[in-house]
């Protein structure tokens, strides 16, 4: 039926720190520890997680922004993992990223038909005015005028410049757009029309969403699947309303507590989390939220949890998964 | 009693395009214990509001009208009167923690300048405090840390150190301006859970200002609702949400993703963006916005009127607005 779009295997990325020493040992910031998922044509799948949990670093390894240290990403069946600028240049075209902020991700000394026309550099067999007629198209497919093209990025408000940055992404016509935080820096009113019009545009032209976000309400509205991510790990994955209505991970079911309700009436009864997240310098045995889950026990600490299905594609690692539903209720 | 009235309070900025009116008439009553929530989207005025009750307003900001504490208008103090007043009996916890604390001193130094300021503690009594104070907050091993310096701290325990800041000379009334915007969400969940008890146990009044209605909802008992600069909804918060009258408000509501609202609902969306402070409209700021205005909105100001004794709404077009409201929502 419908094709794969982005296979990412065994995904390993470690940052060396800085050595305090000369001779001591090499230490790393364990950015991500293997991580393994796959997104179909025409779907949206959302990575959800705090900050420092490997979100970001694994948005700059799919579009092979960085070097990658183990594991395969396969983008149309490409590898990407491994190949050089010039052998990547082709394939850039299948996949554009979106960026958090939008003020900072567009050069304000370029008109934005330039901005927008910038990733089909990529593509050499187009004419001057295929390019011009391209900008046109993808600038009102995003609800801009096409005359914004002479305009520059400071004359346009936050919600206008993610939709220059989205037509940006648009215009090679690319399998998959990288959404890293994409509406995180707008207000909930301009945040509105830009995530309806990410639905729209899947409509329109089918592409695919990886879309990274901290705020679960935002990726409960724009994706089919989803993976949850705490200190470079996935540690539960699955169709969107499976996590939702039941989490398998007390990580998944503790952040879906959190979220502030706009409710009338009194504080839910929830519970809380202690602590931050640890720092990823250390790798330590057993599972890697053992310091702060309510349900922790001696397993969690001498045994690393593997992914299990919980009931379909519906998948988590923790050795009490079936014990979740009853956090709190006692 | 009636700790803090601010009466017809306005901030107008002068810009090279004009004078920007970030506050317009601006009233609010808060008594001694109170939790008032400020909510708006950015550049509604809520910060302004903040930094003009602190007396921070920048250079090219002018307040007038009035901000009375215990019946004292603060902006007939002078800076050196100010200066007494400020981080003593009004005290503001910012947003971003590390940009509000200074990198090159301990966090033990910072937090030891009000009290020996204020309090005129000297120097080891002030320490004591300090870790008095940390602990407080719930920072482990408060007599170490107070050695450290800003960047050895995670966000979530920089933001408990603006507070034991905040917190040192006990303030009549704690402004916190988006203490949690920065923070993942089970971060910002302690935070607030922290803003709370103390404010409880101190008896304090807190003026919490966000744009998320969710935080606003769980930790205040009344609210404000700001829009260019102006409050278009006010009431108690208990109530409120379920009877969002004025226009920008529903839309506002129903335009923000909720967890459990599922995929097959679209967003409602309000057309359009927040207006420009320097060529405000005439009328209601919401005009051009709004799908019930009609030109008498565009040419004078809707005065506030009650929906209850508890909840206020500007809006000419009340009755249309919550007819609209029981019968499925304005925005379709």
């Amino acid at each position: 039926m419908s094709k794969t779009v982005l296979k990412v295997t065994d995904l390993v990325r470690h940052y060396p720190l800085p050595k305090e020493k000369l001779f001591s040992d090499q230490r790393y910031v364990y950015a991500l520890n293997g991580v393994s998922f796959e997104i179909k044509e025409g779907s949206s799948f959302g990575i959800v997680g705090e900050s420092g949990c490997g979100k970001s670093t694994l948005a700059r390894n799919v579009m092979a922004l960085e070097e990658t240290d183990s594991g395969s990403v396969q983008i149309l069946g490409n590898e990407v993992v491994g190949k050089s600028f010039s052998e990547l240049r082709p394939l850039r075209q299948h996949f554009q990223m979106v960026f958090q902020d939008p003020y900072g991700s567009l050069d304000p000394h370029h008109t934005v038909g330039r901005i927008v026309a910038e990733p089909l550099t990529a593509i050499d067999d187009l004419s001057k005015e295929e390019r011009a007629k391209r900008v046109e198209e993808v600038l009102s497919s995003v609800g801009l005028k096409p005359t914004d093209a002479e305009k520059y990025p400071h004359e346009f408000s936050g919600g206008q410049r993610q939709r220059i940055a989205i037509a940006r992404a648009l215009i090679t016509r690319p399998a998959l757009i990288v959404a890293d935080e994409p509406v995180s820096a707008l207000d909930v009113s301009v945040q509105a029309q830009v995530l309806n019009l990410l639905r729209d545009l899947q409509d329109e032209f089918g592409v695919t969403y990886m879309f990274i976000s901290h705020d679960l309400a935002v990726v409960e509205y724009l994706c089919d699947e989803m993976a949850v991510m705490y200190l470079g790990s996935v540690v539960e994955k699955g169709r969107t309303e499976d996590i939702y209505a039941n989490p398998a991970h007390p990580y998944t079911r503790i952040l879906l507590d959190a979220v502030p309700n706009p409710a009338s009436g009194k504080k839910r009864n929830r519970i809380r989390l202690d602590g931050g997240v640890a720092g990823q310098t250390e790798r330590r045995q057993g599972c890697a939220f053992q310091d702060r889950c309510p349900m922790a026990q001696d397993k969690c600490r001498s045994e690393t949890p593997a992914l299990k299905s919980v009931g379909g594609d519906h998948i988590a690692a923790c050795h009490f998964s079936d014990k979740v539903s009853q956090l709190g209720a006692g | 009693m009636l700790l803090l009235d601010v009466e017809n309070l306005n901030v107008d900025l002068s810009t090279a395009k004009g004078p920007a009116r970030a506050v317009r008439n601006l009233n609010i009553q808060l008594e001694k214990g109170e939790t008032l929530g400020i909510v708006g989207e950015s550049g509604c005025g809520k910060s302004m509001t903040a930094l003009a009750l602190m007396g921070l307003l920048p250079d090219n900001g002018t307040a007038t009208g009035a901000i009375r504490l215990g019946g004292e208008n603060l902006l007939d103090k002078s800076e050196a009167e100010m200066c007494r007043i400020r981080g003593n009996r009004i005290a503001m916890i910012f947003q971003e923690p590390m940009t509000s604390l200074n990198p090159v001193h301990t966090i033990g130094r910072q937090i030891m300048e009000p009290l020996r300021l204020h309090r005129g503690l000297d120097k080891k009594d002030a320490m004591e405090e300090v870790v008095r104070l940390l602990d407080r907050v719930g920072i482990p091993n408060p007599s170490e840390r107070v050695r450290n310096y800003p960047h050895q701290l995670s966000g979530g325990q920089r933001q408990r150190v603006m507070i034991a800041l905040a917190l040192s000379c006990a303030p009549d009334i704690l402004i916190a301006d988006e203490p949690t915007t920065a923070l993942d969400v089970t971060i910002q969940d302690q935070i607030l859970d922290l803003i709370q008890t103390l404010v409880e146990e101190e008896g304090m009044s807190l003026v919490l200002i966000s744009h998320d209605l969710g935080v606003i909802a769980e930790n205040t008992q009344k609210v404000v609702v700001m829009y260019g600069g102006t409050v278009v909804e006010s009431g108690n918060t208990d109530k409120i949400f379920d009877e969002l009258t004025h226009p920008y408000t529903q839309g506002l509501f129903a335009a923000m993703p909720k967890v459990g609202m599922g995929r097959n609902k679209r967003l409602t969306t309000i057309p359009g963006t927040v207006p420009d402070l320097v060529n405000l409209p005439k009328g209601c700021t919401f005009t051009d916005r709004c799908p019930i205005a009609t030109d008498a909105c565009r040419d004078t100001v809707p005065a506030i009127q009650d929906m209850s004794s508890t909840h206020q709404v500007a809006c000419h077009h009340m009755q249309n607005a919550i007819t609209a409201r029981e019968t499925g929502g304005l925005y379709k």
